[in-house]
């Protein structure tokens, strides 16, 4: 009987979790193409309900009717699983990701190595679904993806060292609270360019969108892909977004934490900060989708080989330098 | 303390099982996705006895980034194809020396595994000294910075030369290709590369290249 009740406890927890973020991917797909709209003068969505709010609802509406067409020649378990799978580890990784100093569903220790790790599965969905495909565009689609992830994950990871190297935790909850005085995007304002733009790559937006290019590949790995296993492929690219910008939030601006610590700033709960934040750095992304032109491939691999990586490797050794030399190495034992 | 106990036979199950059907199953993708699935319950597996740094490790490392590669080799070359003519024809080479190989490391794991096992000291683990009250990852650091730093150091050698030799092996410089040059491309003015021709009528005007 215990046991029954801590499981429903936890069911509740985590519904708690996995709704508000499910209805706030619909609301951020309406806010990217209203954003994308307005840049280049446009209206976008603005029929469904009000302001076209609704629009995404009645979008996945229109996919959950339509029929889902399996390819007689696909390999049929790993071409349903592809979506399934994208869709769980873009959901999945919320667990950890704390909203409050005591609002998080999973309090564990290498949190911030978690998050790492679902982000790089994240690969296997576009793969699974390309080859199982069985045709030209979504394999070459799948292949570009493998290697632009692969390769910009390795960054990732490096920029996270950086900031593990001021906090001494690899605890969300640490991260955060070491930003009390200082956000990390000040003094290590050039990593946090460095991880915006891996987080494009690693999100396959744009500039960076080449697996799912419109133009050659008739969007990649998803050309197959039909109904309600298209919206799952759709949802969970924008979950990993909402995700990435989430991680970008803990490491770089603080999570919860006002901007300061005083009287107008620190009246809105911690929650909401952290979802302003979540909102920024979302803006920002999809700015950068309506006013940069798509990459090259080569070009996209030299900037993440040749630039990213051994700017930020140098970087850590900066961050080192600096903390070891002014004695200023995190020593608390968490 | 049973949930406990289910999830390690759960775990352990399907790593076991996952391990067999690597070996078993003909269409070599599907392996592969195996020794993903394999990879991942055996990080399960690490998290389980408390080492949740080795098993995050195992999943960025080996299901992130080396199963990856893995996918995309097999992906890429006719592998199934080729698995099917080792078996078909039986003067195949490759049996004979996969099965040298394996006993060699099988004969390995045996005296590494019978060594920790019956003779207690055989790895010193004297300076290691655990902790409880810092983390998994505190602990693992301390001991890999400081008492087996050269063994480490070596480690990271070791890899950074294999990487070296895969570059050097697969290198080579062809002729006649042609390369984009970004210095060149960034560096280019309208002065050099537009001209404005008169053209004659009738005639038409010669473009080099």
């Amino acid at each position: 009987m215990e046991y029954f009740d801590t499981l429903l406890n936890e069911l509740y927890k985590i519904a708690f979790i996995l709704i508000p973020v499910l209805v706030s991917v619909a609301l951020i797909v309406w806010l990217d193409r209203r954003i994308w709209g307005a840049v280049q003068k446009r209206k976008g969505p603005n029929v469904v309900g009000p302001f076209g709010l609704l629009q995404t609802v009645a979008d996945a509406l229109k996919y959950i009717f339509k029929e889902i067409i399996i390819p007689a020649s696909s390999n049929k378990v790993i071409f349903v699983l592809a979506p399934v799978v994208t869709m769980t580890l873009a959901l999945v990784a919320w667990a950890v990701i704390p909203f409050d100093n005591d609002l998080v569903l999973a309090d564990i220790n290498v949190g911030i190595l978690y998050l790492f790790a679902v982000s790089s599965l994240g690969v296997y969905g576009i793969i699974m679904g390309g080859w199982a495909s069985n045709s030209k565009y979504p394999f070459l689609g799948a292949i570009r993806s493998a290697a632009q992830m692969v390769s910009y994950e390795v960054s990732i990871g490096i920029i996270i060292i950086n900031v593990l190297l001021c906090v001494g935790s690899l605890n969300l909850k640490d991260i955060v609270n070491a930003q009390q005085n200082l956000w990390f995007v000040v003094p290590l304002f050039p990593m946090f360019v460095v991880f915006f733009i891996s987080a494009l790559a690693e999100t396959n937006r744009p500039p960076f969108d080449l697996p799912e290019a419109e133009a050659e590949l008739v969007s990649g790995y998803q050309t197959e892909y039909s109904g309600m296993m298209y919206a799952m492929f759709w949802l969970g690219e924008y979950a990993n977004i909402l995700l990435m910008c989430a991680m970008g939030a803990i490491l770089f601006l603080g999570g919860w934490l006002p901007l300061v610590d005083i009287f107008p700033f620190n009246v809105l709960p911690g929650p909401l900060w952290m979802i302003l934040k979540i909102l920024f750095l979302f803006f920002l992304f999809a700015l950068v989708k309506a006013i940069v032109p798509r990459y090259r491939y080569d070009q996209l691999m030299r900037l993440g080989w040749k630039i990213l990586l051994p700017f930020s490797l140098l970087y850590v050794v900066l961050t080192a330098s600096y903390l070891f030399y002014f004695d200023k190495l995190p020593t608390k034992a968490f | 303390m049973i949930a406990h106990t289910i999830f390690f036979y759960f775990f352990s199950i399907i790593t076991v099982g996952s391990a067999l059907m690597v070996i078993a199953s003909k269409n070599t993708i599907h392996a592969v996705f195996f020794l993903i699935l394999d990879f991942i319950s055996v990080g399960c597996l690490f998290i389980m006895i408390g080492a949740e740094f080795l098993g995050m490790i195992m999943l960025i490392v080996y299901v992130g980034a080396v199963a990856v590669l893995f996918l995309f080799v097999v992906m890429m070359l006719n592998v199934a194809e080729q698995k099917q003519s080792w078996f078909r024809g039986l003067k195949s080479t490759h049996i004979p020396v996969g099965l040298i190989v394996s006993l060699v490391i099988l004969s390995e794991i045996l005296v590494v595994i019978g060594g920790w096992k019956y003779k207690a000291n055989f790895i010193s683990t004297d300076s290691i000294i655990i902790d409880s009250n810092f983390s998994n990852t505190h602990q693992l650091g301390s001991v890999l910075y400081t008492d087996y730093i050269y063994l480490f150091q070596i480690a990271g050698i070791i890899l950074l030369l294999s990487m070296i030799g895969a570059i050097v092996l697969t290198y080579r410089k062809r002729e006649g290709v042609k390369r984009q040059s970004y210095i060149n491309q960034i560096s280019r003015e309208s002065k050099t590369s537009v001209e404005v021709v008169e053209v004659d009528f009738n005639t038409g005007v010669k473009i080099d290249d």
